[in-house]
């Protein structure tokens, strides 16, 4: 069985390292969140201009003053901190921020990104991402295996237009978590049930088997 | 003490005309300058480029301004939620540059700071490298040359302000209003409430006065919500 939006977000919460301090993306990024390992502590930062975001508030609690990057009634916790958006990303680009967590369209063998523009729709803007992509070492990049026509999202070279060049190390999908390193996608754990037949025919971009590829348990 | 109180919104904007650039603080429709922005229609002016993270919803923030058709130009990172945007810019009565957010946020600094142009690691290898001066850093990573951006006008929003521009925002409603507060040739602060010099502790000044040349206490404040999300005790 395909792993569903939960369980990608439970998958890529293994990532997180205690003292982390993570900027996640709308989307199933965002579900990260709800997953933390135990004894794991990290601080959310919310780009917009806050460090330690919190849950959503109690409707008693909403405040039009508090929101995150996806415009939504947050709070802070103890120990959070506000900022500028030039702080913000001042300390994205300074690589202050260990992990990022985000959503594509599209990923390429050699760690291109593209989430932001679809040629011939309408462009809403590429938001944070840019900054995001080209500024941490350590991205996982949370998606489907395939579009809704069904293909590959994992791509010898992208379609659409960039996000970022070569920046993207990990992704999870429904099917499997990969690393992007020497030019192929290599695949490390397999969604419970998934078969490697079944990666290798969804995926266009070139892909390696690790000799140790197992399943993951949740 | 240099006064910079001025009456209201009217007051404030008086001077703003036809073709003027304008910066327009706020994230979403959080801690932006509501009341500029009422007058600013009242007023009528047109042709304005506006430099702002977003353009508001369809009937509420720059939306509004966009209804009336007083803007030609839109200088932002984001521009989703608003249908009226997307069929001025379909019919080519809007022109749009779109701006990674941290590129936009530090070329609003540099405005500010006297910094004409920067290097940043954001957008090498994309569209938004194009014509741009690319250079590899020691570190051996690409980076390119963005320019600054400055304003005729930069309107703000604070939570309070004293009477002469000292600012303290509140929240995640800073966002981009102390930079652009830098970047105006003529900066109007907007605030929640305006008190007396020495009402504000100088320790905890996020915008300090010299970058501010008009201050008004805003008439009324919806702060709508465009996410109303919660949970459940």
């Amino acid at each position: 069985m395909a792993l569903d939006k939960f369980q990608i977000a439970k998958r890529i919460a293994r990532e997180l390292r205690d003292g982390y301090y993570v900027n996640l993306g709308i989307g199933i990024p965002t579900l990260v969140a709800n997953y933390i390992p135990a004894g794991v502590n990290v601080e959310l930062q919310s780009e917009n201009g806050l460090l330690g975001m919190g849950p959503f508030p109690l409707e008693a609690e909403v405040d039009a003053d508090y929101i995150n990057a996806g415009k939504q009634t947050i709070t802070t916790l103890p120990g959070s901190s506000i900022f500028s958006s030039s702080d913000s990303f001042g300390m994205i680009r300074g690589g202050h921020i260990q992990l990022t967590i985000l959503g594509a369209m599209e990923v390429s063998e050699n760690g291109d990104i593209a989430n932001w523009k679809i040629p011939g729709k309408m462009v809403k803007g590429m938001g944070g991402a840019m900054d995001l992509v080209a500024s941490t070492d350590n991205i996982v990049v949370a998606m489907m295996h395939t579009n809704k026509e069904g293909e590959s999202k994992l791509l010898p070279k992208c379609e659409l237009p960039l996000t970022g060049k070569g920046c993207i190390k990990k992704v999870c999908t429904d099917l499997g978590f990969f690393e992007i390193r020497d030019g192929a996608f290599h695949l490390l754990e397999l969604a419970p049930g998934v078969t490697v037949e079944e990666v290798k025919s969804k995926t266009a971009g070139k892909l390696v088997i690790a000799p140790d590829v197992k399943e993951m348990t949740f | 003490m240099i006064n910079k109180v001025v009456s209201g919104a009217d007051e404030a904007i008086q001077d703003i005309t036809d073709g003027s650039v304008l910066m327009l603080g706020g994230f979403g429709l959080c801690g932006i300058p509501e009341n500029t922005i009422s007058a600013l229609i009242r007023k009528g002016v047109r042709d304005l480029t506006c430099i702002s993270n977003n353009a508001g919803v369809d009937d509420f923030g720059i939306g509004l301004m966009l209804k009336t058709r007083q803007v030609r130009k839109m200088i932002s990172s984001y521009v989703g939620e608003n249908a009226e945007f997307e069929r001025q810019l379909l019919s080519g009565e809007l022109e749009v540059e779109l701006i990674p957010q941290g590129t936009l946020a530090e070329r609003i600094r540099a405005g500010g700071a006297g910094i004409p142009a920067f290097f940043t690691p954001t957008g090498y290898g994309t569209e938004v490298a194009e014509g741009k001066e690319a250079r590899q850093f020691e570190n051996g990573k690409w980076y390119i040359l963005e320019s600054w951006l400055k304003a005729d006008f930069a309107i703000v929003k604070a939570w309070k302000g004293d009477k002469t521009g000292n600012l303290v925002f509140r929240g995640t409603a800073r966002n981009f209003n102390p930079m652009m507060a830098t970047a105006g040739r003529i900066t109007i602060a907007e605030v929640e409430e305006l008190v007396e010099p020495g009402e504000l502790d100088p320790n905890q000044i996020h915008t300090p006065g010299v970058f501010v040349q008009r201050i008004y206490q805003g008439a009324a404040y919806e702060k709508r919500i465009e996410q109303r999300t919660t949970r459940k005790a």
